[in-house]
């Protein structure tokens, strides 16, 4: 039972992390890879004001998302002057850099020894630090972030990202200063992403950098994919469906040290066979 | 009344001049033909008046204000508007999408609070109609035919003119390219509304017997430069200008 909590937490992080970055990638057009480091940015902040000043769960969390959000805006100047393959190129270049910084900058992060301890949210009196508790917690916070974003894609802003998506020149000419629609999208999906690192950081209780490589942005990108770009409850479908699939390949047969290993070759198969067959996922509305 | 003024406009391609220092003056209310052999410069012309490419030389007088670096979304604030030449629609966006997003409020946060209304509902509605394309409305634009993708553009550019109240200038690229009769009876008659409401319109297009019967000016175009200006009926037979048509 424990483990299925388990199971249902990280999938609550990761429907947060898909929803986010689909935001970007599906209903934006802007093939970010850089996912991870927002998560990253939002544990690490999130961790260090919970151990270093003992800070209130909820206040770090808040200041994790404005810090997550500055360095978005700073890198999302950076981004605006690329387009089409070459934003990937400098999302990836920046998931590179922040992830050196976390191994790196060793007086804040303590580089690869990472951060222990972190305490579990006391929120309002509300104490979290039980799994089941947390579960009830981390799927609270997904239904906001899944409301949040339904309620922006379904505005006239969220009608824009998708023209944006479509011809970016031809949305300009009739008026719109795209740069504002991008940066603003781009800030709200890391601060939404540095919401799913705090939670993480407090759940696991401990942090370091192998959790926000490069290899993880992959991973979000591959729920996005699998699940439907362009569409929230893809990102759902897309998270449950990659979180369980180590559980799925080991009732299947796999021994369980083989289908940790194995999921990252079946997920490699399923983007593969996604982009030959359904480029726009399950149940997505939009075709990379 | 000149509502347009381009001056000393220049536009290169590596070495190629696709725009060399052209100056002309549009005269508001009135249909102004530009017309000219493939590869003229006419549709550079237009991109670079609407900002989509950057000018090498020159600026534009729009509305007796200066201008000197357009960027492609201020013109809407100059009072332009436009259709392209290779029809650049929100492909995966339903024709009635294609319609509401230019009809809502532009500044980005005031847009995330806003939610389509019976208001702009029936504006598109109003428009669709009038395009013929309104029981298309929940087809995706990437599914329409040649034609019908030519329309909804149009209709779009009419509806960017609700919005922003004072569209004063249409810059239409190559309208009645590959459309059905019925379909030119459409944009023809779209376009003399226009006039009767006093806008000023700027066409492109190959078909001279559109151009004799539409416009009141026309500009001849060849190899950047200006060739030939004046009533279409005169100028159509002057024998440069047939000459840079037909060959010498």
């Amino acid at each position: 039972m424990e483990y299925l909590i388990h199971l249902a937490i990280l999938f609550a992080i990761y429907a947060i992390l898909g929803i986010s970055l689909n935001l970007v990638v599906g209903y934006t057009g802007l093939l970010s890879v850089t996912q991870s480091a927002f998560y990253g940015i939002g544990a690490y902040a999130t961790a260090i004001l919970l151990t270093q000043t003992g800070m209130n769960f909820f206040f770090s969390v808040i200041l994790g998302i404005i810090i997550t959000a500055i360095v978005s805006f700073l890198m999302g100047i950076v981004l605006s002057k690329f387009n089409g393959d070459y934003y990937a190129l400098g999302s990836f270049g920046f998931n590179i850099i922040i992830f050196s910084i976390f191994l790196n900058w060793q007086s804040l992060t303590r580089g690869p020894l990472g951060i222990p301890g972190i305490s579990r949210p006391v929120l309002f009196g509300l104490d979290f630090s039980q799994n089941i508790t947390f579960l009830v917690l981390a799927w609270i916070i997904l239904a906001i972030i899944y409301f949040i974003s339904r309620f922006i894609v379904n505005s006239s802003f969220g009608r824009v990202l998708k023209a944006i998506r479509e011809d970016e020149k031809a949305i300009q000419v009739f008026g719109y200063n795209t740069f504002n629609y991008k940066m603003m999208i781009f800030v709200i999906s890391a601060a939404m992403a540095g919401v799913a690192g705090a939670l993480f950081a407090s759940y696991i209780t401990f942090i370091d950098p192998s959790t926000f490589t490069l290899n993880e942005s992959i991973f979000i990108m591959a729920i996005i994919i699998l699940g439907g770009l362009a569409n929230l409850k893809g990102s759902i479908l897309g998270a449950l469906f990659l979180i369980l699939l180590p559980e799925i390949l080991r009732f299947v047969g796999f021994p369980t040290e083989i289908a940790a290993q194995m999921r990252q070759v079946v997920y490699g198969i399923i983007l593969i066979l996604l982009m030959l067959y359904r480029p726009q996922g399950l149940v997505g509305e939009y075709k990379l | 009344m000149p509502i347009l003024k381009i001056k000393n406009l220049s536009k290169h391609f590596n070495g190629i001049r696709a725009v060399d220092d052209l100056s002309l003056e549009i005269e508001k209310g009135r249909i102004t033909g530009i017309i000219g052999p493939n590869g003229s410069g006419k549709s550079t012309f237009i991109n670079v008046l609407s900002g989509i490419i950057p000018q090498d030389k020159g600026f534009f007088i729009i509305n007796g204000e200066k201008v000197v670096k357009v960027k492609p979304h201020n013109i809407a604030f100059y009072g332009m508007t436009r259709t392209f030449q290779d029809v650049r629609l929100f492909n995966q966006m339903t024709v009635l999408d294609n319609l509401l997003v230019v009809l809502t409020k532009r500044y980005a946060v005031g847009a995330l609070f806003e939610k389509h209304n019976q208001l702009y509902l029936n504006k598109a509605k109003e428009i669709l109609e009038k395009v013929g394309l309104w029981e298309k409305k929940s087809e995706l634009a990437i599914n329409l035919s040649y034609g019908q993708r030519k329309l909804l553009e149009i209709g779009r550019m009419l509806a960017t003119s609700m919005v922003s109240g004072e569209p004063d200038i249409f810059l239409l690229d190559e309208p009645f390219a590959g459309l059905f009769p019925h379909m030119v009876k459409i944009v023809e008659s779209i376009i003399k509304e226009l006039k009767e409401q006093g806008k000023t319109i700027i066409l492109i297009e190959h078909n001279m017997g559109l151009i004799r019967e539409l416009c009141d000016h026309v500009f001849v175009m060849d190899e950047g430069k200006l060739l030939a200006e004046g009533e279409p009926a005169e100028v159509l037979e002057e024998k440069k200008v047939i000459e840079a048509y037909l060959g010498e």
